[in-house]
């Protein structure tokens, strides 16, 4: 008591006070004094300024809160006041690992209002950078859950071999982080000349890399006893939390937006697998993620041979005015399912927009997932929710 | 007596010249290149370049490092206890320089030549500990404080194995001097076959991984890094040092690897002598005077071997949980060394 009491100041201490009631029901068998640790805003393995506040009896948890907002843009608010077409530059910046897959909910649900469908080949075009996407945010996930457990080598082959993905993009959109390349009604422009050729090349890379990182981390037995049995979440939890995306799937519901919900996108040209794990820990979310990454290069790949030709602009208006209506579309992007709720008021821009981000209810299953693990846990488990901050915060 | 231009060297004055020569002759070339090669490693294992803008080929990175480390501020936390603060990459640093005193590089070309030369030796690295509980301690932090007492459990735990190995050595070659060890292994001969000499890395190989394993772990570096841990406790127990003092402990982190190399080499590889040949020399004193030469080139070259292992397993491999850690030292690498001593005294006895 006597070092709390040269410490701290006297508001403090009345804090420090209050938190030790709350522990008294920790210290009935031994004497210790619990602690609280802030993980964040600023640390290394919230990626962004997630905070998360901990309470500690020795090293392990006792429970564990994420506070977020640290990151708060405003989005939905910003795009009332924004047109239609100048709302995909603002949801590209919400996960911006994958930028192009944010915009195209959106733009989905206004041509949903405005009841006009892109053309075929701009269809095939939006699924396959998509699908980029996916790989571009995924890939750097895979790198980086080394970097959380110790392991800065993966990081370096992920970001290496990202960059060709990311080369493709911006072939493609011009833009590498934030293409707003999407238009309603289709697309800003076609594919470059050459460009198919080069996305098979890249794609033989990817699933390379893919094979490496599993050589290199899903194989090693250090990464396995930091992952298996860890940070488990049982399905019908997983559920009730509203996790989304991978992380529902490896925790046994096989559930994918892609496959199960009808959009006018050619997911349903190509022969890929929804891939889940029954076991719902840290490793199994993890697998999943990696497996998504190989399917996703071989949608592509079935893609780019079937790409239709024709134009890649249906017939719009030059000034887009939604129609009155609401509509909500959501798709199975890289962090989950991302919707959009759309209400619109027959005006330039949206009434409101609603954005339900994947990363928001991921995070929000953390209380639950951390009680009771150790420090070292909350790295890993967190890492393979994999979320992003702009996600989160929007 | 010894005079250096002129002047009468009393004993003690010749054991300090020697180890500021040690230091200023042996220990900064070997940690520039140790560096430098370390770091052209790693960037190649990462597939990136590395350091190349100061020097030619980057050589002269750790020159600019070190002074980038000297511009910056100093900054004490208000609430640490600073004398301590101060004090403690001091102490991990000693620790270091304590341990290379013993290392010999020739036959003549040593600090100092103890008879318990590995008993010292082990027994000042664990000097470290301190520092590091120190830094931990009163930088009045949690990450440190959780740093420090990762790195106290997990230092105290890899001690013994550490050990356990050594014995193992020490009871093959008979003797705890390092200087004998040396000539123990190089004249020695494997079950009566004295074509290769006897380096202990092949006789004792379960002592060698042992011993390579607790290192890793007494050096805190992964799959061993709890204590610095960047993702989960920022930096651990140097989280609040910066500047000068960070520097202190960054070359300690450095040298400490390049030291526990060189004794890893003495006591497993031969140290100084030209693997596999040994030219019939009885003793240490009928040794060839150019060994004193030769010597200190082997064993810098068997260091960078060895650092170069040690280095690739940690740029390699994820991070162990600390009870995970604390597992594996006491229920594998201890009941494995001391299996390993008891068959060594058996052949010991028998052969």
């Amino acid at each position: 008591m006597s070092l709390t009491d040269r410490v701290l100041g006297d508001r403090q201490r009345l804090a420090y006070i209050a938190s030790q009631a709350a522990d008294a029901r920790l210290n009935v068998e031994l004497e210790t004094e619990g602690m609280t640790l802030n993980i964040g805003p600023q640390h290394p393995a919230t990626h962004g300024t997630l905070r998360i506040i901990a309470r500690l009896d020795g090293e392990q948890v006792v429970w564990a809160e994420p506070s977020c907002g640290y990151m708060h843009r405003g989005y939905e608010k910003l795009a009332e006041v924004r047109t239609y077409p100048q709302v995909t530059t603002l949801v590209n910046r919400i996960d911006w690992l994958g930028s192009f897959a944010n915009e195209v909910p959106f733009i989905l649900a206004a041509e949903k209002l405005m009841e006009v469908e892109a053309p075929p080949r701009a269809q095939h075009i939006r699924t396959i950078l998509f699908e980029l996407s996916r790989i571009a945010n995924v890939s750097l996930f895979l790198g980086d859950l080394g970097v959380q457990m110790g392991a800065i080598t993966p990081v370096f082959f992920a970001f290496r071999d990202r960059e060709y993905v990311l080369n493709l993009i911006e072939g493609a959109t011009g833009g590498r982080f934030h293409p707003n390349f999407d238009r309603i009604g289709g697309l800003k422009d076609d594919l470059p000349k050459g460009w198919i050729a080069e996305t098979k090349a890249v794609m033989k890379k990817l699933r390379t890399f893919c094979d490496q990182i599993e050589d290199l981390l899903f194989g090693n037995e250090i990464f396995q006893s930091r992952t298996r049995g860890i940070g488990v979440i049982p399905k019908d939890i997983a559920l009730q939390f509203g996790l989304s995306g991978a992380n529902l799937r490896a925790s046994g519901v096989d559930w994918d937006l892609r496959r199960d919900h009808p959009l006018p996108m050619a997911w349903n040209k190509a022969d890929w697998k929804v891939w889940t794990h029954p076991d719902g820990d840290s490793f199994a979310r993890c697998w999943v993620r990696l497996q998504e990454t190989r399917e996703a290069t071989k949608i592509v790949d079935q893609l780019l041979d079937t790409i239709p030709s024709g134009p890649i602009m249906a017939k719009v208006p030059k000034i887009i005015k939604v129609p009155e209506g609401e509509a909500w579309v959501s798709t199975e992007n890289p962090l989950g399912e991302m919707g959009y709720y759309v209400v619109s008021r027959g005006e330039l821009g949206p009434f409101r927009v609603k954005i339900r981000s994947a990363s928001f209810n991921n995070i929000s299953v953390a209380p639950w997932a951390l009680r009771g693990v150790y420090v070292p846990d909350i790295i890993t488990i967190l890492a393979s929710l994999y979320f992003i901050l702009g996600d989160i915060d929007r | 007596m010894m005079s250096v231009l002129a002047v009468e060297v009393p004993y003690w004055g010749q054991s300090l010249l020697r180890v500021l020569g040690g230091i200023v002759a042996v220990l900064l070339p070997a940690g520039t290149i140790v560096y430098v090669f370390l770091f052209k490693m790693m960037s190649f294992m990462q597939s990136r370049l590395g350091p190349m803008e100061a020097g030619p080929y980057g050589s002269l990175q750790l020159v600019a490092e070190v002074g980038k480390w000297l511009q910056k501020e100093d900054i004490i936390p208000e609430r640490a206890d600073a004398r301590i603060f101060k004090m403690a990459p001091v102490v991990v640093l000693v620790s270091t320089f304590l341990l290379i005193a013993v290392v010999p590089f020739g036959p003549d070309a040593w600090f100092t030549n103890f008879e318990v030369g590995i008993f010292y030796a082990l027994a000042v690295s664990s000097l470290s500990v301190l520092g590091i509980l120190m830094a931990g301690w009163a930088s009045a932090n949690k990450y440190s404080l959780l740093g420090g007492l990762r790195a106290a459990g997990q230092l105290i735990a890899y001690e013994l194995p550490m050990v356990l190995a050594v014995i193992g050595v020490v009871i093959q070659a008979g003797t705890m001097n390092l200087q004998q060890i040396v000539v123990a292994q190089n004249s020695g001969s494997i079950f009566g076959f004295d074509g290769l000499g006897n380096p202990y890395i092949l006789t004792q190989f379960v002592g060698f991984v042992v011993f390579m394993i607790a290192i890793q772990a007494e050096l805190t570096q992964a799959p061993f890094d709890m204590p610095i841990a960047e993702s989960e406790l920022v930096s651990g127990y140097m989280t609040e040092y910066s500047g000068f003092r960070f520097l202190i402990f960054f070359i300690g982190e450095f040298a400490t690897a390049g030291v526990f190399s060189l004794l890893t080499s003495v006591l497993f590889l031969g140290g100084w002598g030209v693997p596999f040949a040994w030219f019939g020399w009885s003793d240490v004193d009928s040794v060839a005077n150019w060994m004193n030469v030769a010597g200190p080139i082997i064993m810098i070259t068997k260091m960078m071997l060895i650092a170069f292992i040690i280095m690739w397993v940690r740029f390699s491999s994820p991070r162990f949980r600390e009870d995970q850690l604390q597992r594996f030292a006491w229920k594998v690498l201890i009941p494995v060394s001391l299996g390993n001593i008891a068959l060594t005294s058996i052949f010991k006895v028998v052969m």
